[in-house]
Order: structure tokens, then sequence, then C-alpha cells
């Protein structure tokens, strides 16, 4: 399909009786950031390494850059980038030796590497800083220059394996932005993290769990499986003390403690105000009660209990950009 | 209720030989209270509470617990204080039961059976009870970690990264019961470098560099982000943007997936502001809305960190 850049297709990976990735199916298109969200154990490492040709499939197909993971390993090789929270570069190394190191180990030569390594270099933010050992570096340019390093050889797919874990805010919003910048050159981003704020910043996200695809679409689409106005924000005096008050409350689903409010996801949206009166008469006051967004953790955990009792979410099988 | 507070510290500090992990720390946690220490790797989250749990001699200030200097109090403090640490260690080869068992005894908890099987309950691990800690989920561990922590009913609760690589239904169960022992009067202090987990708390401190940049409410918190923060969902990204850096008023601009983040300052009307830029560049199948700043856009606002310039954290 024109624009597809990783295509798979009921894509499965067992390890004896346990199967690690179960008919998963999904497409990224060039240019997008491609989330892939799940716990460790779902199923996200395994995918990966399918699709990046060092892992052959059980049964399903899955190609990535036109060329099909179980036949043609070399050549994808070639055209991914990789890297993660704990791989890529030498720390008693500098910066430049380092690029060197990679731009060679990806076939890069002579005027080719340096014109390469420059530009990792600008897009860390490293300029004048080459000959520093990588060691010597904050976390967060570090982990510019291993997605500098991992991009040498202008891979039109790169995979970023939970890329941004014990940085500073900052440095993460930087790095982002970085990605964004990629995406729109058209690089296709494809992220896996278990943190919901990082899915986020994804244009599509796929929810894994337990090995199968449980949801997959833009993340405004994701939180549409709750209608608007089914959660609520409930501000109230001791609000701790009132969470067993709106718990037993009918048509009300959950309730959770956030700080100083109560995060409550009714069964029926646009019962604010009837929630309100309901909780004054049983003397919780003074209570305030707002619709919120709900987060992409309610989602991911709605979509959990749901895959477990046999319903996924809407989307989960289409999977097309 | 006593009077004094659970926690009071000023002017605490902490050394590693020449490293100063906290220069001068001042925190008062009130019985009841989530405070959340939020703040990026090295900030000086953990060594707080390690002088916080007794378990580390400050070397300067004051750190009291209960109105008592918790250092040479430790000892009769670790019964009224549980600490959960970041990699927080099982006996593997022990069954979730023994791994009770060692902490009840290890603190000569009375009647720890009966204890212990409650705590089973809530975590929701009766049915692994004879499992081995090292056949668990990383979830099922850091459950059982959260039991071992509670064996001798502490009276408040020190906890360093407790989510950190758990998945998002053992999260928000870990998080419910930590929301129900407040409810009976826990006081907790929880470390985190997610600003997602922040908005649990009723307090939040942003360290940076071993120092507290801000204390408050996470409401009150994003109240001191000045301006308005306006989301642009549904346009063509690049075009947007491009559009929107130059748009006066603009302090800040970022993207999140497929919508622009941009933050007005000293505009009246900035969503009329936002469409009407738009409209002239020819962009106006967008969806323009006022939206709520997160925890994160307040604290890169209040580190000074400005999300375009890479330069500055090079010394």
């Amino acid at each position: 399909m024109n624009g597809i850049v990783v295509e798979a297709n009921e894509l499965t990976r067992s390890f004896g009786d346990f199967t690690a990735v179960d008919r998963v199916t999904f497409a990224v298109a060039r240019g997008e950031v491609f989330g892939f969200l799940g716990s460790n154990g779902a199923g996200k490492t395994t995918t990966i390494r399918m699709l990046c040709g060092l892992l052959a499939p059980t049964s399903g197909s899955a190609s990535v850059a036109g060329f099909d993971v179980a036949t043609r390993a070399v050549e994808i090789k070639r055209r991914v980038g990789y890297m993660s929270q704990k791989f890529s570069l030498y720390d008693d190394l500098t910066v430049w030796e380092n690029l060197r190191f990679w731009g060679g180990a990806y076939g890069l030569f002579g005027k080719r590497i340096a014109e390469r390594a420059r530009w990792a270099i600008a897009i860390s933010g490293l300029e004048g800083r080459r000959d520093a050992l990588v060691r010597d570096l904050p976390g967060g340019y570090r982990q510019r220059l291993a997605l500098g390093a991992a991009l040498l050889h202008e891979p039109p797919v790169v995979f970023l394996d939970e890329p941004t874990g014990g940085v500073d805010p900052a440095a993460r919003r930087r790095f982002w932005d970085l990605i964004d910048e990629l995406a729109a050159s058209g690089t296709t981003v494809f992220v896996t993290t278990h943190y919901m704020d990082e899915a986020e910043r994804c244009h599509r996200v796929a929810l894994m769990h337990a090995g199968r695809l449980i949801g997959l679409d833009t993340i405004p689409a994701l939180k549409r499986v709750f209608p608007e106005g089914s959660v609520v924000e409930i501000s109230c005096s001791r609000c701790a003390k009132a969470l067993p008050v709106v718990e037993a409350l009918p048509g009300v689903v959950e309730v959770a403690l956030f700080g100083d409010t109560l995060h409550a996801v009714l069964e029926r949206p646009g019962e604010q105000a009837d929630l309100r009166t309901r909780l004054m008469e049983r003397g919780v006051e003074p209570v305030e009660v707002r619709a919120i967004a709900p987060s992409l953790e309610d989602v991911f955990v709605r979509a959990i209990t749901g895959a477990e009792s046999g319903h996924g979410l809407a989307g989960a099988a289409g999977g097309r950009p | 209720m006593s009077d004094s507070p659970v926690f009071d510290v000023r002017g605490m500090q902490v050394r590693y030989g020449a490293a100063e992990a906290v220069r001068g720390l001042d925190i008062t946690v009130s019985s009841g209270e989530v405070l959340g220490l939020i703040g990026p790797d090295g900030a000086g989250k953990t060594s707080s509470l390690r002088v916080l749990a007794g378990l580390l001699r400050p070397a300067g200030g004051r750190a009291e617990a209960f109105g008592l200097p918790i250092w040479p109090n430790r000892r009769a403090l670790h019964g009224r204080i549980g600490y959960l640490a970041q990699r927080f260690a099982l006996y593997g080869d022990l069954t979730v039961d023994e791994n009770i068992q060692f902490f009840a005894l290890l603190y000569s908890v009375p009647g720890w059976r009966k204890r212990r099987d409650e705590l089973l309950e809530r975590v929701t691990l009766t049915r692994f009870r004879h499992r081995l800690a090292d056949r668990l989920s990383g979830g099922m561990k850091q459950k059982l970690a959260l039991a071992c922590t509670l064996i001798h009913s502490p009276e408040a609760l020190l906890l360093d990264e407790p989510t950190t690589g758990v998945d998002p239904v053992t999260r928000r169960e870990l998080w419910r019961l930590l929301g129900e022992l407040v409810v009976e009067g826990l006081t907790l202090v929880v470390a985190t470098p997610y600003l997602d987990e922040a908005e649990r708390c009723s307090r939040v401190v942003l360290m940076k560099d071993g120092q507290v940049l801000a204390d408050a409410r996470p409401g009150e918190l994003q109240a001191r982000l000045p301006g308005h923060l306006v989301e642009v969902s549904g346009g063509p990204r690049a075009a947007v943007t491009r559009v929107l850096k130059n748009l006066e008023g603009v302090a800040d601009l970022s993207v999140f997936g497929a919508c622009v983040h941009v933050r007005l300052e000293g505009i009246s009307d900035p969503i009329g502001a936002v469409r009407a830029a738009l409209a002239g560049a020819g962009i106006t199948s967008v969806h323009v809305r006022e939206i709520r700043p997160s925890l994160e856009d307040t604290f890169l606002y209040l580190t000074g960190s400005k999300p375009e310039g890479a330069q500055g954290e090079v010394a």
C-alpha cells in the first residue's frame, strides 16, 4: 500500500507454549509517530525484534520499507535505525569517536561519515563539544546523540525502545520536539513506551496487552471511548473522607483520589448536577463537579479490562493510519 | 492527631564527599497529606527520602519526624515510618508469605499473621501466597513489597518511585490502595519523576539540583503559569506551527501528537487571536480550545527550561 512503511499482518511469535505476540495487525504510514504502548511482557520488544529482522515470525507476516521481515532481513537492517534507553553509546569514547564508530558499523565511509556525524552533532545541540567524552554529557544530550547515531545511515524508519526513561522534563520535551521535526521531514518513528504522558505525543497509539493488540487509534479517538462528561473531577473539602460516599452512589463506576480532588467515572454522562446534589444531601460540601478529559491511562485500563472480558476497543481490528 | 507535623525539615543538607545532593531543603508534612517530591534524576529526591527514613545522616539542618530529630531517634522511629526503596529487596527464593513473615519478624510485629492475611487480601495476592517471589510479575512484586513495608502498620510511608515499570492496571490498583490508606489516616511522601503521578498528590514539591523550586498544591502550581494555554487540533501541523510561531503574544509552543499547544501572554482573546492568525494563512478547518496546563507545562516554566534552546544545559 502506498505510503505504508511498516506493516504487520496477523503477526505471531510463540516460544514453546507461550505466545508472546498473538495475531497482531497494523500499518504505519511514512512520517507517522507511532506509539506502541504496553507494560513489561506485553509483547512490545518481541514485535520490534521481528520488525527489525532479528527474530522470525511463527506465523503471519510483516514488512518494513517494502521488504518482508522473514526473507529480506539484510535489506531491512540497512533501512532501520534502533535506539534504546540502555543501548548504543560508548561512555569512554568522545562524541566524534562514537559517531565515526556507528557510521562505520552502518556501512558509511569517507566524506559521508563526516557529513552525517556533523548532522548528528547539530541535532544533539553539541556543536563545539565533539571531543567531549560521552560519559561527561548530561542525560538529555546523550539521548539526542544516541538518536543521531541511530539515524546516521538515514533510515526511513527508526525504532525507539523506551527512549526517555530517567531524563528530566525539559530534556524530554526537547527530545520530543526533535522527534516531531524528524517525522515532519518524512522519517517514520516507531516508539515503545509504558509511560502514558509520552504516548500523548504520538500521532497514533497501539495498546498491547498479553501479546494482543487491544486498541489502536489517535489519542482523541481512543479517548472517545468515554463519552464527553462521563469523567468528572469533584472538588470538596476533605475529599479523602468523601471518597467512600461517592463510591457508594449509584451510577458511579469508579472513583480515585487525586490530591485534593476526586476523579470519578460515571455510567452516563451529564449526571454532574445530579451528583452534586446527591453529595450535598449526604453532607459533603462545598462540592464542585466538572467534566474533565479522560487520561490515556483511563483508556488503557478500560481496554485491558474489556479485553480480559472479551471486548476490545473499537478500532483494534483495523489498524490503518 | 498530634500537634507536631509528621515531618518537619529545615535547611536540611546531604553531602556525599564533595558532592552536595541536597542543599537546604525545607518541607513540612502534616498528617494525612500526600506529598509528592517531583524532579529529574539527581534532584535529591532519594537522598531526602533516605534522611526521612532515618537511613542517612543529614550533613546539616534540621530533620524531625513526629517532633523528634530523626537521626538520633531512628530506631524508635522505624516502627512508625515505612520506606519502600526504588529497588526493594524481596527474597526471590522465599514465597510471598515468607517474605512478609520475614519483615514481620524484623519489626517484631505482634499478631502479624492476621495483619499479613489482611494485607494479602488488600493487595490481591492471597491466591499467590505460596508462590516464590522470583516467579511473580513486576506488578505483583511491587504489591508484595508494599505489603512488606506496611506489615508494621506505619503512620507515615515513604515511597521512592513506586510505579516505575509497573503496568497501568497495577499502577492504578496501587494508587487505589494508597488512597484507601490515606483515608484511614496514613501520611504519604512519594518521590517520582513522572508528572502525571504528581497529580495524585495533595501537595507537590518541585526539586532541582538539591533545592526546592516550588511547594504548592497542584492546582495552585498550574495557576502560576502566566497567560493562556491553547490547543489547536485538526489542521496541517507543520503549517499551524509555522504560523503560530510568529504570532504576537506566543510565549511557548509545543507539538503533542496531532495537536499543537501554544501559550499566549498578554492577549485578551487568545482563542480569537489564534483563529484569526490561522485563518489569515488560509487554515480554517481547525479545532481551537483553551486547555488546562499540565504539571509538566508548569514545571518547564518554573525551572526556566526553554524547550527551544538546547544550549543552556552544557556548562
